[in-house]
């Protein structure tokens, strides 16, 4: 009945539990220990996403192309807003696929402490994880709605450089901002539940500062450098220049402040995170 | 530590009750507070008062010892155990923990509704600590164990409560921790699944693993755990063999419990002229107490007033156990000579007592109801489930051998062995 496997006798850790006052230190090998969590979570957040609604996976596809086709009618067409010589549908499309995984990770990530409080409050593991997977999940929904724009560049002709390789860079660019500002955000959440709110229109002002429906080129030259404090201003760019070729409006100098400026928040919304997890198995 | 599997150093952990009221603030409140009195909202950040849930706990535990950790609700149990799985944060003190803690209070935890039990299995593993291969390598095993068969894909919120229950009990069953956590009173389920998760717990501790058992069932804890720790208001009062500390909690009856008062607003107006006042379980000192020793005598007492004198009352008792099983009916008048005496009882203050000898029952939990009436005419008040009440087999005929009797009694039956 009872299997008695030869187990490999290991000397078993030894963990040390005590109270860690002011900055707690980052402890990144106790997140490797759980990589397989990490796993576990995103393709449950996926799983459950794409089982609960009806049109599936779809969703992932029709939010940017809404998206895309709202922004082409009103700010194209209506207003005609200039786009860097590209047509205009897949110079927001290549904008909002990008801004979408960014809006998304970081309203699903900054929620995601307090939605998973069953498990905070019972079981150790690295908290960083929740938050974490949920950006890894909305990753999935990116690489989904990419291959749309894939089908669109092969309709408009356009024909990727070589700049495409660095695409890859402004993916983790984007990435590293969603997960530095969710962390803030998730360990802020679970303090001040208003933050609920303001979180909506936080993002909704972010969408208007980053050169999602418009070309930062209309940016004033003299803004420019303080426009690129924006992470997002330098992943949104990155993107156009990297897929469609488009001339770029914010220069290299101003992409590696962008990418600064993303790994500050990242790094400072790991500490913030950790120094707030020793309590939020008590505030939940 | 070569020899420890668990060291507590002096730990302490204190709540804030501003954030037991009121567990989180909003942004605005605390703007709205800073600006009113920037002084005060700096040198007290969070809430003024503070208590101490536990204080100066230290003890060890060595390695494949089961030790039961006993008190009352609200004595630190729940928190010590928070502390020890990494949950919640000491506020003072350290410990040192040697190998993977599982525990058996986080049954289920991660469990998702739209998965299937395979894919929770998977999931649940993940969120325990185990790696995906060891989940692979134990998937059918838990799968048996679960006896949930070929619903194992079948999303869970389909199970029934029993199958869910069943699926991650195994998950969690099956992690293997060096250090096991099994806390009695958080195990909701039926007594099937109790009965599983002490069973799991004496496979544990049979291989030389490390248990901390908590439990309100002093039976379970004498006979399951070898030495105990009894937590009172966040201290520890006093650390020794399952024995003598059982003994000691139940002598000082940390538990109040052990009585039922009858508010009016629970007796219904048919009752009348019955009315019952409270109902007792007694010890052999006539103190209230909801424990007793299978060896000691008890009073169960009932105290009613009659507004108007009955003509024919009976007053009395059901004996159960928790499984519902009658043990005994008994009434004040069942004696004949007791019937005439009191045929007719005047209007009055009244207490029927009766005595239940020692060496009858055998350890477990009981439940007593009252029945008050005349019989073929009236039945004045009922309730079935009036007192609880534990009894510790402690000095039992065969305590010597550390198994569960099985019966309802545990009578002391005279023996003879003869050669011939």
């Amino acid at each position: 009945m009872k299997t008695k496997s030869i187990e490999t006798i290991k000397k078993p850790e030894t963990v040390l539990i005590k109270p860690v006052k002011g900055w707690v230190p980052l402890n990144l090998k106790d997140l490797w220990v759980y990589r397989e969590l990490i796993f576990f979570l995103t393709w449950r957040d996926l799983k459950v996403r794409y089982k609960q609604s009806v049109l599936g996976v779809l969703w992932a596809i029709l939010k940017p192309v809404m998206t895309m086709v709202v922004f082409t009618i009103f700010f194209g067409n209506f207003a005609k807003i200039p786009s860097d010589g590209v047509p205009y549908p897949i110079f927001s499309y290549t904008a909002a696929l990008p801004w979408e995984f960014f809006a998304a990770a970081l309203s699903v990530s900054a929620r995601s402490m307090l939605a998973s409080g069953g498990m905070v409050s019972k079981i150790y593991f690295p908290r960083i994880i929740v938050p974490l997977s949920s950006v890894m999940a909305n990753l999935v929904d990116f690489l989904i709605a990419f291959v749309i724009l894939i089908g669109m560049m092969i309709f408009y002709q356009i024909t990727p450089t070589i700049n495409m390789l660095w695409l890859p860079a402004f993916l983790l660019l984007a990435m590293v901002t969603a997960l530095g500002v969710g962390l803030w955000f998730s360990a802020l959440l679970v303090m001040y539940r208003d933050i609920n709110y303001l979180l909506p229109f936080i993002t909704q002002l972010w969408m208007f500062i980053s050169p999602v429906v418009y070309p930062s080129s209309m940016v004033p030259e003299k803004w420019r450098f303080l426009y690129s404090l924006n992470p997002m201003a330098g992943v949104i760019e990155g993107f156009r220049w990297a897929l469609l070729g488009t001339q770029q409006s914010i220069s290299g100098g101003m992409i590696a402040i962008s990418s600064g400026i993303a790994l500050f928040i990242l790094i400072s919304g790991l500490f913030f995170f950790r120094r707030m997890e020793r309590i939020f198995a008590d505030m939940i | 530590m070569s020899n420890l599997a668990i060291k507590v150093n002096d730990i302490g952990k204190k709540y804030n009750i501003f954030s037991e009221v009121n567990r989180y603030q909003t942004l605005r409140e605390k703007i709205v507070d800073t600006i009113r009195s920037p002084l005060k909202s700096l040198l007290h950040p969070t809430g003024s008062e503070s208590f101490w849930a536990l204080r100066n706990i230290s003890f060890e535990v060595e390695r494949g010892l089961v030790m039961g950790v006993i008190g009352k609700n609200g004595a630190g149990k729940s928190t010590l155990l928070k502390i020890l799985s990494r949950v919640v944060e000491p506020t003072e003190g350290s410990v040192e923990i040697r190998g993977r803690v599982g525990s058996l209070l986080e049954v289920g935890t991660g469990f998702h509704p739209e998965l299937t039990g395979r894919e929770n299995v998977y999931l649940n593993g993940a969120i325990l600590g185990m790696r995906r291969a060891e989940i692979d390598k134990k998937f059918d095993e838990i799968v048996a164990f679960s006896e949930i068969g070929q619903f194992i894909d079948t999303p869970v919120k389909r199970y029934s409560s029993g199958m869910y229950m069943r699926l991650a009990f195994a998950v969690s069953a099956h992690l293997e921790p060096e250090i096991l956590i099994v806390d009695e009173v958080l195990a909701v389920g039926d007594a099937e699944f109790q009965k599983k998760c002490l069973g799991k717990m004496s496979d544990v501790a049979g291989e030389g693993r490390t248990v901390l058992f908590v439990s309100h069932n002093m039976s379970a804890v004498t006979r399951l755990t070898k030495e105990c720790i009894i937590l009172e208001h966040g201290k520890m009062t006093m650390r020794g063999p399952s024995h003598e500390a059982v003994d000691y909690y139940l002598s000082h009856d940390y538990e109040k419990g052990g009585e039922r008062r009858w508010q009016a607003e629970e007796i219904p107006a048919d009752a009348e002229p019955f009315k019952p006042v409270a109902m007792r379980v007694l010890n052999s000192k006539g103190q209230v107490v909801d424990s007793i020793r299978s060896v000691d005598p008890m009073t169960i007492e009932i105290e009613y007033t009659l507004q108007r004198p009955i003509i024919g009352l009976r007053v009395g008792i059901y004996l159960m156990t928790m499984h519902g099983e009658f043990v005994f009916t008994s009434f004040d008048t069942d004696d004949p000579d007791k019937f005439n005496q009191h045929a007719e009882r005047k209007g009055g203050n009244y207490i029927s007592r009766c005595a239940v000898p020692a060496d009858m029952l055998n350890e477990g939990r009981f439940v007593i109801g009252v029945n008050a009436s005349v019989f073929r005419v009236k039945r004045y008040f009922q309730d079935a489930n009036a007192v609880v009440f534990n009894v510790n087999p402690t000095g039992a005929p065969g305590m010597h051998w550390p198994e569960a009797r099985q019966g309802v009694t545990r009578p002391r039956l005279g023996w003879e062995i003869v050669e011939r």
